[in-house]
């Protein structure tokens, strides 16, 4: 970006933000296991995500302190979660569940930090947590209802002619389940912050012009990118609530596959 | 920041230059190593968490849950003893009220009964004075009238005598002055 000043009209790329710079190359059995950024802000969400709770937790008060409560307050909401969408008996994926929002939350926060690299922008990341949680729901479906786990398939109360057909729909939409819970996280993220650095991008091309007359409409730009930092905070938690929700959903038909 | 000083023009768009021609977001080539970090980080995370931290907090939230528990038993626990307590304390004040009120009662009869006897003794004193003072009036007025007769017998006597000029004995006179007195 130093050179902005003498190319004027010269926007940031909006896509650069989104690039993986290996910083120590690691072979692993033939496979690319460098630790890139991505990979430091995801050990970076761990420490702090460890960090936090462990100290918020660590005076263990009964009238909890501030940052007690926080902690806590994050632990019942996931709990409720679980409750209300899988009954008592999904409390064994509360830890699995917890992670999962905890993780995706803060890496999505870290994300708003300016400069900082958005781990959940990558297909990659979310498709990989995805699939973890199709996964699970296949194998304890199967595991837990052998192959009463396929009456997910087959929905009671649906006329016999029509079945074969309403059958045929429900596995496709089982089958899609992990591109639509994978590409509505990654593409919120990397979407909402492409236009974050396009504005911001505009202000730095509207500023940079010889025009004055220009230069006084730089702060329309700054005024979009204020409001849609605040819109983007509310989608680092909305996505991360929403992928979990869906989490707990798709959990809950692995424990109860009737409809 | 090493790819954009490739742009010095204007006009051009920035990303032609040092990148990938891939959207780096959907790389393949940057798939592993983001997978591989993933599964390392996102499997201590959940280590930690269910092994270590969850545990911590969960055990907190219950052991204000125990305690919550506990005050409202004991707290109730309370409320009824109190509520024995204060049962027994207005038992205690009624029998109290009735007990002042059956002393009171007895008291005025006794005091009742000692101003009666005392009543009656003086009224007793009194009669008797009264009975005294009537037979010594009586006695007096008999006497008197005895000293009336024998009074009138000497001066019918004497009245008698100078008038006949004969000599009447008082005791004649006496016999005349009873005679006439008893009609």
């Amino acid at each position: 970006m130093a050179d902005g000043a003498h190319s004027g009209s010269a926007m940031p790329d909006p896509i650069h933000q989104f690039e993986i710079n290996r910083l120590w190359h690691i072979d692993l059995f033939g496979f690319d296991a460098s630790f890139t950024n991505s990979a430091l802000f995801m050990v970076v969400a761990v420490a702090l995500i460890v960090g936090f709770l462990l100290y918020a937790i660590s005076g263990r008060l009964l009238v909890p302190s501030r940052l007690q409560s926080l902690a806590e307050t994050a632990y019942e909401f996931i709990a409720n979660m679980v409750r209300e969408s899988m009954g008592e008996q999904g409390m064994k994926f509360f830890p699995l569940v917890f992670t999962i929002f905890m993780f995706i939350f803060t890496v999505n926060m870290l994300g708003m930090v300016p400069g900082f690299f958005t781990v959940t922008s990558h297909v990659a990341v979310t498709a990989a947590l995805a699939l973890l949680v199709f996964t699970i729901v296949l194998l304890v479906g199967f595991a837990k209802n052998g192959l009463g786990f396929l009456r997910l398939f087959v929905p009671s109360g649906v006329p016999v002619l029509i079945l074969p057909f309403v059958t045929m729909i429900e596995v496709i939409s089982f089958i899609s389940r992990p591109i639509s819970h994978s590409i509505r996280l990654f593409a919120n993220m990397l979407g909402g912050h492409i236009t974050l650095k396009v504005f911001a991008g505009f202000i730095v091309m509207l500023l940079g012009s010889q025009s004055v007359a220009v230069n006084l409409l730089a702060p329309l730009p700054l005024a979009g990118a204020v409001a849609l930092m605040a819109l983007e905070f509310l989608v680092a938690f909305l996505q991360a609530y929403v992928f979990t929700m869906l989490t707990c959903m798709y959990l809950n038909d692995a424990l109860h596959p009737g409809h | 920041m090493a790819a954009e000083t490739a742009t010095t023009t204007g006009t051009e768009v920035p990303h032609s230059a040092g990148h990938a021609k891939v959207f780096p977001p959907m790389n393949p080539a940057d798939f592993s190593p983001q997978i591989i970090w993933l599964a390392i980080t996102f499997a201590a995370l959940y280590l930690l968490l269910s092994r270590m931290v969850l545990p911590r907090i969960g055990e907190v939230i219950d052991e204000r849950k125990d305690r919550i528990k506990r005050d409202l038993e004991s707290a109730e626990r309370l409320k009824d003893e109190t509520d024995k307590a204060l049962r027994s304390y207005e038992k205690a004040l009624a029998d109290a009220r009735s007990n002042a009120g059956a002393i009171a009662k007895e008291n005025q009869a006794k005091l009742t009964a000692e101003v009666d006897v005392e009543r009656k003794k003086l009224d007793a004193a009194l009669n008797a004075k009264l009975a005294d003072a009537e037979s010594s009036i009586t006695a007096t007025k008999s006497k008197a009238m005895q000293s009336v007769s024998e009074i009138a017998a000497d001066t019918a006597a004497a009245l008698a005598s100078a008038l006949s000029g004969q000599n009447i004995s008082v005791d004649e006179a006496k016999r005349a002055v009873s005679t006439a007195a008893g009609k």
